[in-house]
C-alpha cells in the first residue's frame, strides 16, 4: 500500500515534469501569439527570378510547415510583396531583388541546414528565421560567414548577439522597457500591479525590464505577483492583492490564454483597472467562445494592426495576393525587405561583392538609416541591432483594436 | 477581511480538487489501482459539455447529461481495453498504463480539437453570494461545488454501504480471489466502480471548466496531478478523506500565494504533504491496513 503511494507520488512528479515542458514548448514562439488566428497557409507564391539574372540574392528562412506554418508563411509573403513592389518600381539602385524561401518547420538544425541551401544557391544576405529559437542558431553561422542577416521577429535577445543581425521586431526586454514608458509618458496610471509567469523567459523578461523602467517613469509597482505554467488557473489571490493595493492598472506580459482567464476573474471579482499587455495579448479576440466584451478597454502593445490608416493599402494587397489577412509577421518581415532596399542604397553596394563586402558596408549602412514602415514610422536601428522605434499601443474597442 | 477573502478563494480551489479526488479515490479504493489518466477524462468531459452547449447550442443540463454519458462511456472503454488484461500484472505495469492513457487521451483531443485554449461558457448559472457589505463575495460556482462535494460524498458512501453492488465492490477491494470464489463478478465490479468514477469525472469537469473556464487538453492534467495530492493527503481510499484533503490543499495553496510567496506555493503544498504523509503515512483519514505476508 505504502509502496503503491510512493510509486503513484513518483509518477505524479515525473507527470508534472513533463506537463511543463509540453507547455513551455508552446510558450517558445514568443512573438507569435498574435499570428495563431490565420491557420491556412497561403499557397505557395515564389517571386520568380528576375530575367536579368544579376539581382540580389536574398534568402528567406522560416517555418512553412509543421506547427508554426502560419509564422513562416507570413514571413515569406511579407517580404514576396515587397520584393515584387520593390521590383515593379525598378528594383534597388536599378538592381532587381531576388527571393528564395527555405522551409525550417521551427527548427534549429534544419534552420541552419536551409541556410546552408541558401548559401549554394549564392544567397547574399538573409531575412530569418522566423521563430527565436531557430534564428540563433542561424545567426552563430552568419556571424562565422560574415553574411548580413535581418530577421523580422525572433525576439530572444540572443538572436542579434553577433553584430551582423538585425531585427526588427522588439527584444523582449525592450517590450517591457516600452510598455513601461508608453504608460508613463502617456499618464495612464501611477499605481502598477504586475502579473507574470515565472516559468517563461519571455514573461519574466519583459518584467524584468518594465521594473527597471518602471522607477524612471515615476509609475509605483504596487503589486508584483506571479504564477507558473502549472498554476496558470487560478488568478484569485494575485487578483485581490493586486485590488487590495489599489493599482489603477495591471501589466500583464503574458500569453493571451493566461490573460483571458485573468479579465474573466477580475469582472467576476467586480476589478476595473486598466489592463495593459504586450504581443502576447495579441489574439485575445480569437480565443474562441471568449466574450469579447470582457477585453473592453484592454490595452496592448503590437507593432501591427490591419485596421490602422497606414496599413490599410498593405492590407488589401496581401489580401489580394494571398487570400487571408496579414498578422505582424508579414509586417514584420515586410519591413524587413524594406530596410535591406534601405541599406543597400545607403551603402551602394552591388551584386558582384561577395556576401562578406556586402555584409561589412550594410552592417554600417543599417546604423545610419530610418525608414518608415508598416511597424513604426522613423524606425532607425543601432550598432547592436536593435531597431528603435516608437511602441504602438491599440485599445481593445468594440471588439477591435483601435491604435491609439 | 482579506484573510478571510483569500480563505474563500482557498475553499473555491480547494473543492475543486475534492471533487477530482473523489473520483481518485474510489477508483483507487475499490479497484487497487492509480487511475492517472482520471485528470483527462475530466478534461474530455469538458469538451464534450463545451461541444453540446457552445457548438449545438443544447441547454447546460443536457451538456452536463452529455458529458456523463460520453465520460462513462469512455471510461468503462478504456478499462475493458486497457486496465483490464492487466489484472493479474505488477501494479507498476498498471500504473505505466494509466499513464499512456493519459498522454493518449491528450493527443487524441490535440488531434481532434487543436491547442488552442476555448473560452468555456460557464454551466452554473447561480448568482454570487455578497457578504460583509459587498466586500466579500462567494462565487456561485464555488457553493455549488461544495454542495455537490457533499452530495456526492454521501451518496457515494450510502451506495457502497447498503446496495449489493456496493457491497460487491467493497467485497472486491479486500479480496479478489475470494470475492470470485462468493461469486461476484470482479470484472463486472470493477467495470461499474470505473463508470461511476468516469461519471463523476464529468461531473468535475463541468465545474472545473465553470470556475476557470479555459479549456485545452492539457486542462486536467495539472488539476488531476494535484487532486491526486489531495486524496493521497486525506487518505487514499477514504471518501471523505478526499473531501476534506481536496479543501486543505487548496487553502495551503491560496495561503502561502498570499502571504509567503505567489511563485513557491506549489513547493509549500508538497513540503506540507511530505510532512504530513511523515507523521501519518496513510493520510488524514486513511485506515492502516496490515498487509499481509
Amino acid at each position: 500500500m505504502r509502496k503503491l503511494i510512493s510509486l503513484g507520488l513518483a509518477a505524479a512528479m515525473v507527470a508534472s515534469l513533463t506537463a511543463c515542458g509540453s507547455n513551455s514548448n508552446s510558450g517558445t514562439t514568443t512573438t507569435a501569439a498574435g499570428a495563431a488566428e490565420s491557420t491556412t497557409a497561403a499557397a505557395g507564391n515564389d517571386s520568380e527570378a528576375p530575367a536579368s539574372g544579376e539581382g540580389f540574392k536574398v534568402g528567406v528562412i522560416g517555418p512553412l510547415t509543421g506547427g508554426a506554418a502560419a509564422y513562416g508563411n507570413a514571413v515569406k509573403n511579407g517580404a514576396d510583396l515587397a520584393v515584387k513592389e520593390i521590383n515593379a518600381a525598378g528594383g534597388v539602385n536599378g538592381v532587381m531583388l531576388e527571393l528564395n524561401a527555405q522551409d525550417d518547420e521551427h527548427d534549429a538544425q534544419k534552420s541552419v541546414n536551409a541556410y546552408n541551401t541558401l548559401k549554394d544557391w549564392g544567397a547574399q544576405m538573409i531575412v530569418g528565421s522566423t521563430t527565436s529559437g531557430p534564428c540563433i542558431a542561424v545567426a552563430a553561422e552568419t556571424a562565422n560567414d560574415n553574411m548580413f542577416q535581418i530577421t523580422p521577429s525572433g525576439s530572444a535577445v540572443e538572436c542579434v548577439s553577433p553584430d551582423n543581425v538585425f531585427r526588427v521586431c522588439f527584444s523582449d526586454p525592450d517590450q517591457g522597457m516600452a510598455a513601461a514608458k508608453y504608460i508613463g509618458e502617456n499618464k495612464l496610471a501611477t499605481t502598477v500591479a504586475i502579473i507574470y509567469d515565472s516559468s517563461t523567459e519571455y514573461s519574466s523578461g519583459i518584467r524584468e525590464a518594465f521594473m527597471k523602467e518602471a522607477g524612471n517613469q515615476g509609475i509605483e509597482i504596487v503589486a508584483d505577483e506571479a504564477f507558473t505554467a502549472d498554476n496558470a488557473t487560478d488568478f484569485s489571490v494575485q487578483l485581490d492583492k493586486a485590488k487590495e493595493a489599489n493599482a489603477e492598472l495591471v501589466f500583464l506580459p503574458i500569453y493571451y490564454q493566461e490573460a483571458s482567464i485573468i479579465l474573466k476573474q477580475a469582472s467576476d471579482k467586480e476589478f476595473a483597472p486598466i489592463f495593459f499587455g504586450v504581443d502576447g495579448m495579441d489574439g485575445i479576440l480569437s480565443v474562441e467562445n471568449f466574450d469579447t466584451s470582457l477585453a473592453e478597454g484592454v490595452m496592448l502593445l503590437t507593432p501591427f494592426s490591419t485596421t490602422e490608416e497606414s496599413s490599410k493599402k498593405f492590407t488589401s494587397d496581401y489580401v489580394a495576393a494571398y487570400g487571408e489577412d496579414p498578422n505582424q509577421f508579414a509586417a514584420d518581415s515586410y519591413d524587413a525587405v524594406y530596410a535591406l532596399k534601405a541599406a543597400i542604397e545607403k551603402s551602394g553596394v552591388t551584386p558582384d561583392m561577395s556576401a562578406s563586402d556586402i555584409c561589412d558596408a550594410m552592417k554600417t549602412a543599417m546604423t545610419e538609416i530610418s525608414i518608415d514602415g508598416l511597424t513604426g514610422a522613423g524606425m532607425t536601428w543601432n550598432a547592436a541591432g536593435e531597431p528603435d522605434k516608437e511602441p504602438k499601443a491599440a485599445k481593445i474597442v468594440n471588439g477591435a483594436y483601435e491604435m491609439q | 477581511m482579506s484573510f478571510l477573502s483569500y480563505l474563500i478563494n482557498g475553499i473555491s480551489l480547494g473543492s475543486i480538487y475534492a471533487i477530482i479526488a473523489l473520483g481518485y479515490t474510489m477508483v483507487y479504493g475499490i479497484a487497487r489501482m492509480l487511475n492517472f489518466a482520471h485528470g483527462d477524462i475530466i478534461m474530455v468531459g469538458g469538451f464534450a459539455i463545451f461541444t453540446a452547449v457552445s457548438t449545438l447550442g443544447l441547454p447546460a443540463g443536457v451538456g452536463i447529461l452529455v458529458g456523463v454519458v460520453v465520460c462513462t462511456i469512455l471510461g468503462v472503454v478504456i478499462e475493458t481495453i486497457a486496465y483490464r488484461p492487466l489484472r493479474g500484472a505488477s501494479s507498476l505495469a498498471v500504473l505505466i498504463t494509466a499513464i499512456g492513457v493519459s498522454y493518449l487521451l491528450q493527443n487524441v483531443a490535440l488531434l481532434v480539437f487543436g491547442s488552442n485554449a476555448r473560452q468555456f461558457t460557464s454551466v452554473v448559472n447561480v448568482p454570487s453570494l455578497k457578504l460583509a457589505g459587498g466586500q466579500l463575495s462567494i462565487s456561485g460556482v464555488t457553493m455549488v461545488t461544495i454542495i455537490t462535494c457533499v452530495v456526492i460524498m454521501a451518496a457515494l458512501t450510502t451506495f457502497i454501504k447498503k446496495t449489493k453492488i456496493g457491497q460487491a465492490m467493497l467485497a472486491v477491494s479486500e479480496d479478489r480471489g475470494a470475492a470470485t470464489l462468493m461469486g461476484i463478478n470482479v470484472n463486472r465490479t470493477i467495470a461499474i466502480t470505473f463508470a461511476i468514477g468516469s461519471a463523476l469525472a464529468a461531473v468535475a469537469g463541468a465545474l472545473l471548466c465553470s470556475t476557470y473556464p479555459s479549456l485545452t487538453p492539457y486542462t486536467g492534467s495539472m488539476p488531476g496531478i494535484k487532486a491526486f495530492v489531495a486524496a493521497v493527503f486525506g487518505g487514499i481510499g477514504s471518501i471523505p478523506g478526499a473531501l476534506i484533503g481536496g479543501i486543505i490543499l487548496g487553502i495551503i495553496e491560496n495561503l502561502s500565494k498570499a502571504y509567503i510567496s505567489s511563485q513557491l506555493s506549489d513547493a509549500i503544498v508538497f513540503a506540507v504533504l511530505i510532512v504530513v504523509l511523515l507523521v501519518r503515512p496513510t493520510g488524514i483519514l486513511g485506515k492502516k491496513i496490515n498487509e499481509k505476508v
